[in-house]
């Protein structure tokens, strides 16, 4: 009994041991430069899977091209299990084991939060792809994290733009009952009221995120008797949104503005029945003709026979940021690697884009438009792109967010 | 005004016909073979999919919509009878709840199944022909379809219970669920019993999923978001009554709607938003009808479960040798830092705060016969309490001290009112106070800073270091271990195990019960507070994750892999749980379903547990 005792409780620590005796040896200068990733990919597939199609693509285009100074990247990706504590677990294994030069990904606010603050007390750079909490790069921003997509202030500011010109005065509001949802409603107010005084909001709708009881919301909106509507639902709860708001007239003669209701991951699904003629914030992928997108979407459709989503356009752009950082900091020192970021020009399938030193906000923007339906499907329409430096705030006013962080 | 609340209460009826549908299923199932199915929200999930497939298949239409629910439905109850016979047949006969892990397990391989068969996207599925319109009643529109669901739920009700009380099966279910070793002493074959009722159970969720299509699209996330609503409808209703179950149903989707109905308003200057109640409505319902009504809305007290009191084994009392053993595994652990990477001393740091979560929950399960189905809460209460008390200023100790202290008191409230149930209401209790304050945790930004939580939480450069810290962990765990295990053989581990075994037994030699049993709680609770608060100053952050349900079922998994009646199961079954999903995911891009399988082995090959099974085996060879 104590021989198989103590037998079986080596063993398993053995086990538990053995990826101590794999340790990488010391990088020798042609070995490839390990980036960690890490993201939620089975809680959020939609707009992970393409995600991740996107920064294979750029990975695979970055050694074609000859790698970083001659040494091949390699993406070791992880999945987070969409829990901030296993995030922080997997950061470090990808940190301490797998000796990565630097981490990105993310896609849930919380969970991106709590690696930034991993990265921040074991002092490695992390480029956040998608995590749009503006507290990731303000009130909680610090040195050492810096993101890449539009923040939820930036896309509510682009539909701002839009919504001030119609000078609706009666607004219903409804989205996601967590802090995205919270956020862009709060500012979407904040801005509205300082630039059409007397503005009402008649409706406020806050439903349990994936658990919308669209029936009742729609319900309860029309009741209230908007002029317009601002939505910040998306996924399954935007689908059941617009079906019992159609069934039910909610939309007749209501302006509605959506955010990111333009994403090919959120529209596309809803095929014909997709609504006609709300502001969108979105990716019309199939329309864009410039000389960058051209040659991104071209190469992704020859490699996965597929159309790229957005998702797939920010897994590229974050890959292509890594790769320019490293070029630029000339080795994977995480000092370096910070310097290097400050103000780092990348160019994405957007257009050129570049990371503020003040605040370590990408300048990326994203399309507004207006949706409409094609052959059966819902498209963008009347968009234009909207350049992210267009929509932050006031230096000023970012410092002042941003006075807590270092 | 009138007319607004009339359509709310239309909404809410039309939703309840589907929650009920569903729990109707996991009713049917529950009462016959006491089995909590979390697997149930897979088969709803399973139909809407196999609806949408089959309704491509059969060219649209009407044939295409209504052949394509009743194709889904069948096929559902094809999955269930697979699942009832090649996994949960073997098992009937392990300790209570290991069936919850198992159908836990089949969770996570549909899922991945689900993804690998039908992609990442949402799928909008069909409308039902004929039924896309809507009608008008007092000036407001009710979509047609939602009048249609309005009638198939009393349908189905009356549908069930024609079944249940016209048929000779139907008696046959009854009895089963009245008393289970009766029926079979009376010569009802059990094994054919089981498998119907799991196959009209899983019917009926598939049924409810492809009938769910045209208000909801396919998605990955159907099967746990409607799951634990399923679990509350079935108890506010009453174990085992489906009348209870129909107006459980009725309760809880029409105070959604109302809740959503009245929106933002501003009563005696106060503005409330009742559109932010609908994020923890049920389990408000749920905690409100339980304390008033311990057995449901419907229920009557369950029948007494021969037998089932003396599944117990006696608890060994630690050798010589097991200390000897632990003092030994400890003196490793301790030289560890000496051998291994950074990375496994954080991992192993994971694994002693789980352990502590695991046992503190081993000790209401294992000792006082008691589940909780929201052990996350003494955890992430013990996590947010450490937190705020650092950021406050707070030195790390007195940091750690609050945290227990917050966990201890509130373990004691919990207990304090769950106490005033038992069985699976105490259980679904615990869960429902969980969920309330998650929902507080979540909403509150001002102190926790609400979803999306708070950041920069580390210990003090001492302890800065990975290594220290792990030593730091392993020293509070294994002396809260050795507590513990102490604890198993002194008056109160003996009295609190004596409540489980024969409460009224127990009482009559004098001892008290409730005090007994919440001293167990504040026991569980601090235990489970102190990991939390230990694990916060690891990770650095913390976010209301912590408290919501996948952490309380990570606890039950835990417990019941390593074993409920052995005083080492929960360590080792938090060692194994926490090493798998470490090693799966970064095995294979479908580790969910390989989880998910090697979860079901385990609980095959070991049903008391890995050493409650092995133990057995042990034993059995020394008697030879």
């Amino acid at each position: 009994m104590n021989l198989a005792f103590s037998a079986v409780f080596g063993l398993a620590l053995a086990s538990a041991v053995a990826g101590a005796s794999v340790l990488p040896s010391r990088v020798a200068a042609q070995e490839p430069i390990r980036i960690g990733e890490l993201n939620s990919y089975k809680a959020i597939p939609a707009f992970l899977e393409p995600y991740k199609k996107g920064w294979e693509l750029a990975v695979e285009e970055i050694n074609a091209a000859g790698g970083i100074n001659g040494r091949k990247l390699e993406v070791i990706s992880r999945d987070d299990n969409a829990s901030p504590g296993d995030a922080v677990r997997v950061a470090e294994e990808l940190v301490s084991r797998e000796k990565v030069a630097l981490l990105t990904g993310g896609f849930l606010s919380h969970v991106g939060l709590a690696i930034s603050s991993f990265a921040k007390q074991q002092k490695v750079v992390f480029i956040a792809a998608e995590p749009l909490t503006d507290k990731l790069v303000w009130e909680n921003g610090n040195a050492y994290t810096f993101r890449l997509r539009a923040s939820t202030y930036m896309q509510v500011n682009m539909l701002v733009e839009e919504a001030v010109k119609l000078g609706k005065k009666r607004w219903a509001l409804v989205y996601p009952n967590y802090e995205y949802g919270q956020s862009a409603v709060a500012s979407f107010k904040q801005l509205m009221q300082a630039r059409q005084p007397g503005i009402e909001f008649v409706a406020e709708q806050a439903s349990p995120l994936g658990k919308i009881e669209a029936g009742a919301v729609a319900q309860a909106i029309a009741d209230a008797k908007p002029d317009a509507i601002f939505n910040v639902t998306f996924g399954p709860d935007l689908q059941k949104f617009v079906r019992e708001g159609t069934t039910r007239g909610l939309f007749t003669n209501v302006a509605v503005f959506s955010l990111l209701g333009g994403e090919p991951e959120y529209l596309d699904p809803l095929k014909d029945e997709a609504p006609v003629g709300w502001y969108v914030t979105g990716y019309p992928w199939d329309q864009i003709k410039t000389p960058e997108h051209d040659a991104f979407l071209k190469a992704y459709r020859a490699k996965w026979n597929d159309y790229p989503r957005l998702g797939s356009v920010v897994g590229y752009a974050a890959l292509y940021t890594v790769a320019e950082a490293l070029k630029k900091a000339g080795s994977p020192d995480t000092d370096k690697l910070r310097e290097a970021m400050a103000g780092l020009e990348v160019g994405t399938p957007f257009g050129k884009v570049v990371y503020r030193a003040l605040d370590h906000q990408s300048t990326m923007g994203a399309y507004v438009g207006r949706t409409g339906v094609r052959e059966g499907r819902g498209v963008m329409v009347d968009w234009r792109y909207e350049p992210g430096e267009k929509h932050l705030p006031p230096d000023a006013e970012v410092k002042a967010r941003r006075a807590s962080a270092n | 005004m009138l007319a607004s609340l009339l359509i709310q209460t239309l909404n809410g009826l039309a939703s309840a016909s589907l929650l009920f549908l569903v729990a109707l299923g996991l009713s049917l199932i529950f009462g016959v073979t006491r089995i909590v199915n979390f697997a149930h929200g897979s088969f709803y999930m399973l139909g809407a999919y196999i609806a949408i497939s089959a309704n491509a298949w059969l060219g649209g239409g009407a044939l295409g919509f209504w052949g394509g629910a009743v194709v889904a439905a069948l096929a559902v109850a094809a999955i269930g009878l697979a699942m009832e016979l090649t996994i949960l047949r073997r098992i009937y006969r392990a300790p209570e709840l290991l069936q919850l892990v198992a159908t836990f397990g089949v969770v996570l391989i549909v899922k991945d199944a689900v993804l690998a068969a039908w992609g990442p996207e949402d799928i909008l599925g069909p409308r039902a022909p004929g039924l896309t319109g809507s009608l008008t009643i007092l000036g407001k529109q009710l979509p047609t379809y939602d009048a249609f669901l309005l009638v198939i739920g009393p349908a189905m009700l009356g549908g069930v219970w024609w079944l249940l009380n016209r048929t000779a099966w139907g008696l046959r279910v009854r009895a089963a669920t009245e008393d289970r070793e009766m029926a079979a002493a009376l010569g009802i074959d059990q094994a054919l019993l089981f498998s119907s009722v799991l196959a009209l159970g899983a019917f009926l969720a598939g049924l409810a999923g492809a009938l769910a299509l045209p208000r909801e699209p396919a998605s990955l996330g159907m099967d746990l978001s409607i799951i634990a609503d399923v679990f509350v409808v079935t108890v506010v209703g009453g174990l085992g009554s489906i009348p209870g179950a129909y107006l459980a149903a009725v309760l809880i989707s029409v105070v959604k709607a109302w809740c959503i109905g009245l929106g933002t308003t501003t009563i005696a200057g106060v503005t409330i938003s009742f559109s932010k109640l609908t994020l923890v409505a049920e389990f408000v319902v749920m905690a409100a009808v339980l304390l008033a009504r311990p057995h449901g809305l419907l229920g009557s007290e369950p029948a007494v479960q021969r037998g089932a009191a003396t599944t117990f084994a006696p608890l060994p009392i630690p050798s010589r040798s097991f200390w000897a053993k632990g003092a030994s595994a400890l003196a490793l652990l301790l030289l560890l830092p000496l051998i291994v990477d950074r990375y496994n001393l954080v991992l192993l740091t994971d694994i002693a705060a789980f352990a502590l979560v695991a046992a503190s929950l081993a000790i209401l399960m294992g000792w006082g016969g008691m589940a909780s189905f929201g052990h996350a809460a003494y955890f992430g209460a013990g996590a947010y309490g450490a937190a705020l008390a650092s950021l406050a200023g707070l030195p790390f100790a007195a940091a750690l001290l609050v945290g227990l202290a917050v966990a201890a008191l509130l373990a004691a409230l919990i207990g304090r009112l769950a106490l005033e149930a038992s069985g699976i209401s105490l259980a679904m209790l615990t869960l429902a106070f969980a969920q309330i304050l998650w929902a507080v945790a979540f909403q509150w930004d001002e102190v926790t800073g609400g979803s999306n939580g708070l950041v920069g939480i580390w210990p003090p450069t001492l302890l800065a270091e990975k290594w220290a810290y792990y030593l730091l962990a392993i020293s509070f765990a294994a002396a809260v271990m050795a507590a513990i295990w102490h604890l198993a053989h002194t008056p109160i581990g003996y009295a609190l195990r004596a409540t489980r075994d024969h409460a009224r037994r127990a009482e009559a030699s004098g001892l008290d019960i409730k005090g007994i049993r919440l001293a167990a709680f504040v026991l569980s609770g601090s235990v489970a507070g102190l990991a939390g608060a230990l694990l916060v100053f690891s990770k650095g952050s913390l976010s209301p994750d912590a408290l919501a349900i996948p952490r309380s079922v990570d606890a039950l998994v835990m417990v019941l892999l390593g074993g409920v009646e052995t005083l080492a199961g929960p360590v080792v079954g938090a060692f194994v749980f926490t090493l798998l999903s470490d090693w799966l995911t970064r095995a294979t891009p479908y580790w969910q379903a390989v989880l998910g399988m090697t979860i079901v082995v385990l609980t095959l090959v070991f049903p008391r547990g890995i050493t409650g099974t092995i133990g057995g085996w042990l034993a059995e060879r020394r008697r030879q």
